[in-house]
């Protein structure tokens, strides 16, 4: 192939303290005006190479030549100047800026800036390729996908020809995937070489013109995305043949176990975060979450574990109410609550903490005396890390030096061992590579098939068609259906995501989210409804 | 040739964990040696009686070890400055920035000499044995008071306790001041020692002030590592997230482990005023409050290890004074130079324990930063992508 | 009397302006600087020791306003900002805790300034450089008590409030400022569209830290008319300028009228013996724990009225490595 080539990588290798290798001799070219697609699991160092290239990290070994030139890309600065620009999967914007501050940010253009002239620049990209934006927005009040339409301004602006997107669809729906392809196209047509990160092959298949495939932090090969097929780009990311199939194994329901009514919660700033929402789990069954991140999930989960104080509703597990329980009542009660949140580390584990520390982090208060019970604790991480094969030098090693995946496996791990009768989990494959990721799915199963009740909050919609029984759609705090996992697709998940389709509207009469055979009459619920008026 | 162009960093810095211990031990001692240098050079310069900068050396020699006398006071130093930074740990360890250790100790102080001057200047005779009760009461309870106050405005209002507790510091200071004119309208500003009441003398009167820090250190060590009340405290200051998730009650957990700092903060104050001074003043603290920040930071919060930097600091101190006095330096404020130049030595020698630098032409990359596997089977996480 | 309040008002103000804005400089590139309180002491050291070398070389000689003025700045500004540059070297080069850091700056700088004051610098020059600098605008008596309360200062006042408009209009009109605002609140934002985080961090740093000299060696020169005292009481001064940044929310220009506010109630206590007959010394020590006790409840109102929307910079206190993961 003779055609023009962007960017060549040549023998690359990055190292971190301690760790396994990030990236070991990889060798890429990227051409003009194509869209390569780089794939690999979680934990296959595509970021550790992209953030290289942007100049975030430097390499310990190897040659990057862009145009033909080797070059030193030694900061953000440098990449800038090669006309490469990176939209990082965590988008590193100002919060507090408007879009137009952050578009203009670090650009040299004068002491002062004038409004005007960026406003004027960012209409003209926006118009070239179709963007939709309000320069004036602060970030704050951005929903993710105009958060990333800003970073991908942010990048056009300073004339990049080379585009680096990390993850870009993980946090969209399916309608603002396909928008987001459409403008990629429009790029490469208009000469532009991008490279897009991922680890979804129908997204791959559906926008490159070739995959480059990394395992392990080792360049494994590329092909053309014409020649190839799902089969055979799983089995160069994965590195053997893999059965892609999630069970969704088959189970009697039992009553429902957690039942959610009218609830509404607010948001740190007061804002309503669940608005007025009802529904209701049963053992043996998964109840999906979908929605756009920061659709009031994170609320939904504390307020449910007892960490957030709510507005009004009920919240009933086996008939009784959980509401003005502590946190501590609730999960003796059965319900345990993870959250995976974007740093992995938050809330749930402390991270400095060892593993025999983190492992009693909720019932520490039970031995007797004055004095915690460690020998238990560290009997009990021991078990644990036998039984989920966590990968840890011992059980004195604070989680933060564990990687994700064991670290998950940790928090998922403890919360399934206290015996739960409802399990509320938020994210819990966040950023795992595809083995971690399976083990997760079949802890949950064998939870479920015991009889428990599962709230899953996840972000792919893929593994949540597979995995769950019925899946709640919820947009801006609101629920707009609840459907059967079988009987729906992405496109019409999208849609509600979105709010472009409620189907609570057309099934009024049918009282989404109530279940028949409440443990409570309907008297009861009502009384409650009357007791919860009055002390509020 | 492109190859020309291409400038590549000499170096980069990585970060790294579990440097072994007698390393991390190595470039702590080269940190202070380098630092007592650079004082040593700085003192050399600045008194015209140092011909050689390591004469200086020997003089903080003789002026913690001299004496018989020396020795034990520098014993009993050393021993007060670990118990307020025994105070600050759990503190500390909550995220809790407690600088108001000065206040708490001289607020005790002044409880202490006003049960004293009572007795003392009571008609009635007044037995010894109750004086010791209500000063071991009331100092300890001042102290608490004294750090409960800005730990409950921290745990309902989110009120800054750094700048909280600082003031705190002032307003014990001035409340001395004010006293001191009501006890000595003379204004000579000091007080006359009251030896008639007091803590008794066990030994003399060093001993029982090493012997009381004893027994707490041994307490705070059980306290942190192993109680419930120390794995508590320790959530909080991880994340006050975490901490309501596990059931922690974080206001009373903050409350109650100022009580404990405010404590000791006013056993500490007894036993200067009760035992040794027998006095007051506006700096009876001996700003111990803000040296206990460094000793206990310095030890990574870990008790054992605050015992070696107390008595460190305090040989600097001590020591310091006596290069005052042989090279006819004018007043105490170069021991609080050669403080400041140790401590940043020693600050800055972190750098080293948490990173790394490597050079790009290094040879034997790999196993220079500790690789552990290459592709391992296991399947451990590389990057972040 | 209520004009020689204001007038005092003004004159403390002062101190507490060039502390509260250098401070502010600084929390605006994500450090939180503890070490202000001894910065204020150093560059009282360095202001003096200038002001005393320019009186002594005069040898008599009629000192020159602008000369005098000029060269002690100078040095007040340079060794405020050097040991600012080691503060900045540990926490920005050597990513140390900024809290400790701060801290031994205090300590470090209290007792150099201290050892400076008695044993280097010629103090008895002091009384006239100060009544030197202290000199009002030429025509501000001829403007009765508008000229007496506002323009009869000496210039560092005028510096002060300049430096705070200066700054105020820097960080919310200028590139350098938007640039400056994105690395306290993300640095790794700014690092990603090739803002030069370490070297505004240490710009920021030394500007701060030169600025906030000024207020210990305003405090001596010109407040106290150029007697000294101890390093304690300015770093006393200093903590209070801190308190400042929280009671201003980060606002350069809110913090002018702050600390006049601030300065005002001090002293209001301060005064109340003139006015008030049969004073007693105790009852004045009683007045000295006002300011203390005015600083707290100033933090515990910011603390429960506080809007949630004025946050510090999100990024204060946190180092910046850029190969964090």
């Amino acid at each position: 192939m003779d055609k023009p080539v962007a960017i060549e990588l040549k023998n690359i290798s990055k190292y971190f303290f301690g760790k396994v290798i990030a990236n070991k001799n990889i060798d890429m070219t990227l051409y003009k005006g194509e869209i390569l697609a780089l794939l690999g699991e979680n934990g296959s160092g595509k970021t550790t190479l992209m953030n290289m290239i942007s100049g975030i990290y430097s390499p310990d070994e190897g040659h990057i030549l862009v145009n033909g030139e080797e070059v030193s890309i030694r900061s953000p600065r440098d990449a800038f100047r090669y006309k490469i620009g990176m939209i990082h999967q965590h988008f590193k914007l100002v919060e507090v800026f408007t879009a137009a501050q952050n578009i203009v940010l670090g650009t040299k253009e004068g002491g002062r800036y004038s409004l005007k002239a960026i406003n004027a620049r960012v209409a003209d990209i926006s118009a070239k390729y179709g963007f939709e934006i309000d320069p004036q927005k602060k970030i704050y009040d951005m929903s993710v996908s105009e958060k990333q339409t800003v970073e991908i301004i942010k990048v056009l602006y300073r004339g990049a020809d080379i585009l680096i997107l990390d993850e870009p669809t993980a946090v969209l729906t399916p309608q603002e995937t396909e928008k987001l392809f459409d403008i990629l196209r429009k790029m490469k047509e208009d000469g532009k070489s991008i490279i897009i990160i991922t680890h979804k092959l129908n997204e791959v298949l559906a926008i490159s013109d070739r995959v480059s495939i990394l395992r392990k932090g080792e360049y494994v090969g590329t092909v053309i995305t014409a020649e190839t097929n799902t089969k055979e780009l799983t089995e160069m990311m994965v590195g053997k043949k893999v059965d892609l199939k999630i069970d969704r194994p088959k189970t009697e329901y039992d009553r429902p176990l957690l039942e959610i009514r009218d609830l509404t919660i607010n948001s740190d700033d007061g804002s309503k975060a669940i608005d007025n929402i009802s529904f209701y789990i049963r053992g043996g069954e998964i109840l999906g979450v979908a929605g756009i991140a920061g659709c009031g999930q994170k609320e939904l989960c504390e307020a449910i574990a007892g960490l957030r104080k709510i507005v009004s509703g009920q919240i009933i597990h086996k008939g009784e109410s959980l509401i003005g329980l502590s946190a501590k009542q609730i999960s003796e009660k059965g319900v345990s609550m993870s959250f995976i949140p974007e740093d992995r580390l938050g809330m749930g584990l402390a991270p400095s903490f060892s593993i025999t520390d983190n492992m009693m982090l909720k019932n520490y208060g039970d031995s007797r005396g004055i004095f915690v019970d460690r020998n238990a604790a560290r009997a009990r991480a021991s078990a644990l890390i036998e039984k989920l094969e966590i990968v840890t030098p011992s059980t004195e090693t604070p989680v933060r030096r564990l990687s994700g995946g064991n670290v998950q496996k940790v928090l998922v791990g403890r919360e399934i061992e206290s015996g739960p009768n409802v399990i509320v989990t938020a994210y819990p494959v966040r950023g795992l590579d595809i083995n971690s990721s399976y083990v997760i799915y079949d802890i949950l199963n064998e939870e479920k098939v015991k009889g428990t009740g599962i709230l899953f909050i996840g972000e792919d919609l893929d593994v949540m068609l597979a995995l769950c029984d019925k899946i709640m759609v919820i947009c801006h705090g609101k629920v707009m259906g609840i459907v059967h996992a079988e009987k729906t697709d992405k496109e019409e998940l999208g849609l509600m995501m979105t709010g472009s389709l409620d189907l609570t509207e057309e099934k009024k009469e049918k009282r989404l989210g109530i279940a028949k055979d409440s443990n409570l009459t309907e008297e009861e619920w009502i009384e409650g409804a009357q007791k919860e008026a009055d002390n509020g | 040739m492109a190859e020309s162009k291409v400038r590549e960093p000499l170096f980069h810095v990585v970060k790294r964990e579990g440097l072994p211990i007698w390393k991390t031990l190595l470039v702590y001692a080269a940190a202070i040696v380098g630092g007592l240098l650079l004082v040593s050079i700085f003192c050399a310069v600045c008194s015209e009686d140092i011909d050689n900068p390591l004469e200086m050396f020997s003089s903080m020699f003789d002026g913690a070890f001299g004496t018989e006398r020396r020795i034990w006071i520098f014993v009993r130093e050393g021993a007060l400055l670990l118990g307020v930074s025994l105070a600050l740990l759990p503190a500390f360890k909550m995220r809790f920035w407690n600088l108001g250790a000065n206040g708490q100790i001289v607020i005790s102080c002044l409880v202490c000499y006003s049960i004293m001057n009572w007795a003392n200047t009571s008609e009635t005779p007044i037995p010894n044995a109750i004086v010791v009760i209500m000063i071991i009461l009331f100092g300890v309870g001042a102290g608490i008071v004294w750090a409960a106050i800005p730990a409950v405005f921290k745990a309902f209002f989110g009120t800054n306790e750094t700048l909280f507790t600082l003031m705190m510091n002032y307003i014990a200071q001035g409340l001395v001041t004010v006293m001191i004119t009501i006890w000595a309208p003379t204004g000579s500003g000091s007080l006359s020692p009251i030896k008639n009441y007091g803590l008794p003398n066990v030994i003399n009167e060093h001993f029982l002030a090493i012997l009381t820090i004893s027994l707490i250190t041994v307490f705070i060590f059980f306290y942190l590592a192993k109680s419930k009340h120390g794995y508590e405290l320790a959530v909080v200051g991880e994340s006050e997230k975490t901490a309501k998730y596990a059931g922690i009650n974080v206001k009373l957990v903050t409350i109650r482990t100022l009580i404990l700092s405010g404590a000791i903060c006013g056993i500490v104050g007894l036993l200067i005023t009760g035992g040794i001074s027998h006095s007051v003043s506006s700096v009876s603290h001996n700003n111990m409050g803000f040296t206990a920040i460094m000793t206990s930071w310095l030890a990574g919060f870990n008790p054992l290890i605050t015992i070696a930097t107390s008595f460190l600091i305090t040989f600097i101190s001590l020591g310091m004074g006596q290069v005052r006095q042989d090279f006819g330096f004018y007043n105490d404020a170069i021991a609080n130079v050669a403080l400041g130049i140790v401590y940043f030595f020693i600050i800055a020698c972190h750098f080293f324990i948490n990173y790394k630098l490597v050079f790009r032409n290094s040879k034997h990359l790999e196993e220079k930063m500790g690789i552990t596997t290459v592709g391992g089977e296991k399947g451990k996480k590389g990057g972040n992508g | 009397m209520i004009a020689s309040l204001l007038i005092g008002a003004i004159s403390l103000a002062t101190v507490f302006l060039f502390g509260c804005v250098g401070e502010i400089i600084t929390e605006k590139s994500g450090h939180l600087n503890l070490g202000i309180p001894g910065i204020m002491c150093v560059g009282t050291a360095g202001g003096c020791l200038g002001a005393s070398v320019y009186m002594g070389a005069l040898n008599g000689a009629t000192p020159s306003y602008p000369i005098l003025f000029l060269f002690s700045s100078l040095t007040t500004f340079t060794f405020s900002a050097a040991v600012g540059a080691i503060y900045a070297f540990l926490t920005v080069s050597l990513k140390c805790n900024q809290n400790i850091t701060g801290l031994a700056i205090t300590i470090f700088g209290t007792g150099l300034t201290q050892f400076m004051m008695d044993n280097v610098i010629d103090r008895s020059q002091l009384f006239a450089a100060s009544s030197v600098l202290k000199q009002g605008l030429p025509f501000a008596e001829n403007l009765g008590w508008f000229g007496n309360v506002f323009l009869s200062h000496g210039v560092l006042v005028y510096l002060a409030i300049a430096i705070a408009v200066a700054a105020s209009l820097f960080l919310n009109k200028t590139k350098a400022g938007l640039n400056l605002r994105a690395i306290g609140e993300n640095p790794a934002a700014a690092d990603a569209v090739g803002i030069n985080v370490t070297n505004y961090k240490f710009a920021a740093i030394l500007t701060g830290s030169g600025i906030a000299g000024f207020g210990g060696y305003f405090y001596i020169i010109d407040y106290i008319g150029g007697s000294w005292e101890n390093a304690s009481t300015i770093e006393a001064l200093g903590w209070m300028s801190i308190a400042l940044v929280i009671f201003t929310l980060w606002r350069p220009a809110l913090s002018i009228v702050g600390s006049i506010l601030f300065a005002a109630l001090y002293i209001l206590a301060a005064k109340l013996p003139g006015f008030v007959s049969g004073i007693t010394f105790t009852f004045t020590s009683v007045l000295k724990l006002f300011p203390y006790i005015i600083t707290i409840i100033v933090l515990i109102i910011t603390s429960i009225f506080g809007s949630k929307n004025v946050q510090p910079p999100q990024a204060l206190g946190l180092p910046y490595f850029r190969e964090e993961r």
